[in-house]
């Protein structure tokens, strides 16, 4: 079997900020490699790099210290919203649409049927100011899937949806990413959410921030959320992220 | 259509009256207190009369040609001062911001024009324009293009850098970049430069108009000029009405742009 081509790799990437001798040091010795159409998943807890890893591959920050491959377009969806307050929703999205060469007359379309995906075709009209948290976090996907780009970053795109907006939003990201054979690194908190929607899982430790842990999840999809597989290794992963913090309380087996 | 690019707002009759209102309180209020200074007779008449005998000046000033060819000719003066300053202060703004060498030798000079009362370059432009309306324009200009440039760099400082790195991601090219996120994240800060270039550009004018005569020109401050040698105190004070009325006209209309632009964003309003 022929393994599918490289799409983001670094090597033995460092990075820190600030000066030296008082430097944060975010990111220490990464290496990870992720090849076309894989959808990674990337758990870690908070403060210990998962942001500016992602920044790194977008090329919004250089590594202090190792190399980075990066073969193809990306998409960023930031940790905030980031949306333009002087643009409608469907303003953000055709923005990123314009830029992506879609022709005018194609725009239309594809922002209904963008706004669709998040369920929000009611709102196209609305200014970002007039959007709740979660649906500003919808326009920002909308548009991260405006972009175009075979390569999509996700930095906890879902992280204020309720549970049923994110179970649509998982199917819907899932079959996006199939259809157009996307590769994704997609960041959360949720470790059920971590195992149901990536091939693989991995788990960063804190202070300097690295990878301590990969799991593959060959679970058959469609996956549901609730399912016992997942939550059997959702649950693996939170004692591995307590162990690695040194907070694992109790015997446990 | 497309929505992506910035548009001007609309502006509703409710927007301007909630703003107009206030004012014409104050108004009200002025002249109460005048019209009690006048029958407390604290000077003569014949030199401070009172709002009605004003008023009818001003009611006979509005029937002549000439007072149309005054405020013409001050309006002319404003407008053409106002919007080459419009164009040099957002030139020599976003030159200033981009430009870091720039900055480093212009930006305080800016800022020094801004404090400088323009009234104090007319000496020195008559000498080098003559009592003309270079003379007048070069001032207007000095009076308010440093306030327009000052929030053009201000604007731009002051973009959220999660704006231009969204930019980047999005992948705008630079002049994209500038067109589509820069400027209009600059707008708010850019329409308060031009409020107060505005009233530096009314300003300047008026002491142009009292310090440099041009005779055959009637204007405001001509019209002033000539109440005052007569002792036509009615006349003087009406225009005084007057140029206080366009004053604030040209201050509300920017003001509701202002506002207008704020609410849209859903950023407070502070005045
Ligand atoms: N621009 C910056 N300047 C200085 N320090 C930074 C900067 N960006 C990140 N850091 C530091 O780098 C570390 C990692 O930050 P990062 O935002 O990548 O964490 P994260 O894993 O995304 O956390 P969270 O889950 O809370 O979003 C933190 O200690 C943070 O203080
Ligand atoms: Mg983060």
């Amino acid at each position: 079997m022929t393994q599918a081509e490289v799409m983001l790799r670094t090597n033995n990437v460092s990075k820190s900020f600030g000066p030296e001798g008082a430097a944060t040091v975010a990111l220490s010795g990464v290496d990870m490699t992720i090849r076309a159409g894989e959808f990674v998943t990337i758990v870690g807890a908070s403060g210990c790099g998962k942001s500016t890893l992602l920044n790194l591959f977008a090329g919004l920050d250089r590594p202090s210290a190792g190399t980075l491959e990066v073969n193809g377009k990306i998409a960023l969806m930031f940790q905030e919203a980031t949306l333009l307050p002087w643009l409608t929703a469907r303003g953000n999205i055709e923005l990123a649409l314009n830029y992506a060469g879609v022709s005018r007359k194609n725009r239309d379309a594809r922002v209904a049927e963008l706004l669709e995906i998040v369920r929000l075709g009611e709102w196209a009209d609305k200014r970002p100011h007039e959007l709740s948290g979660g649906m500003r976090q919808r326009v920002a996907l909308a548009r991260c899937l405006a972009q175009g780009a075979q390569i999509v970053l996700m930095d906890e795109p879902l992280g204020a949806l309720d549970a049923m907006t994110r179970d649509h939003l998982h199917d819907e990201i899932e079959s996006i990413v199939a259809a157009q054979g996307l590769t994704v690194v997609f960041v959360t908190h949720n470790m059920r959410e971590a195992v149901r929607l990536g091939d693989r899982v991995i788990l960063m430790g804190s202070r300097p921030g690295r990878v301590v842990y990969e799991q593959s999840v060959p679970l058959k999809r469609p996956r549901a959320m609730d399912s016992n597989d997942i939550a059997s290794r959702a649950a693996e992963l939170t004692n591995r992220l307590k162990a690695e913090q040194g907070t694992l309380q109790g015997a446990d087996s | 259509m497309s929505n992506t690019r910035f548009r001007l707002p609309t502006i509703t009759i409710r927007d301007a009256w909630s703003w107009t209102w206030p004012k014409l309180f104050a108004i009200a209020l002025v002249l109460g207190a005048w019209e009690i200074l006048y029958l407390s007779e604290w000077r003569p008449s014949y030199v401070l009369p009172g709002p009605i005998e004003t008023f009818a000046a001003l009611f006979d000033m509005v029937g002549t040609e000439r007072f149309w060819l005054a405020v013409k000719t001050t309006i002319t003066r404003a407008g053409t001062g106002s919007l080459l300053a419009l164009v040099i202060g957002s030139i020599v703004g976003i030159a200033v911001a981009r430009i870091k060498p720039l900055r480093l030798a212009v930006g305080n000079v800016i800022t020094g024009l801004q404090v400088m009362p323009s009234i104090a370059w007319f000496p020195l432009a008559i000498l080098v324009f003559g009592l003309n309306e270079q003379a007048i324009l070069f001032v207007v200009v000095l009076g308010a293009g440093p306030s327009i440039a000052n929030g053009v760099i201000a604007g731009i400082d002051h973009v959220p850098p999660a704006f231009t790195r969204l930019g980047r991601v999005l992948g705008a090219g630079p002049v994209a970049l500038y067109r589509d996120i820069v400027l209009p994240a600059a707008l708010p800060t850019y329409v308060a430069g031009l409020v107060q270039g505005w009233s530096f550009a009314w300003r300047s004018l008026m002491a142009g108009e009292l310090l440099v005569i041009i005779a055959e020109t009637p204007s405001l401050g001509t019209t002033l000029d000539f109440a005052r040698q007569m002792s036509k105190v009615p006349e003087l004070i009406a225009t005084m009405i007057v140029i206080l009325l366009i004053g604030m006209l040209v201050d509300t209309i920017f003001g509701t742009i202002s506002r207008k632009i704020r609410r849209d964003r859903g950023l407070a309003i502070d005045d």
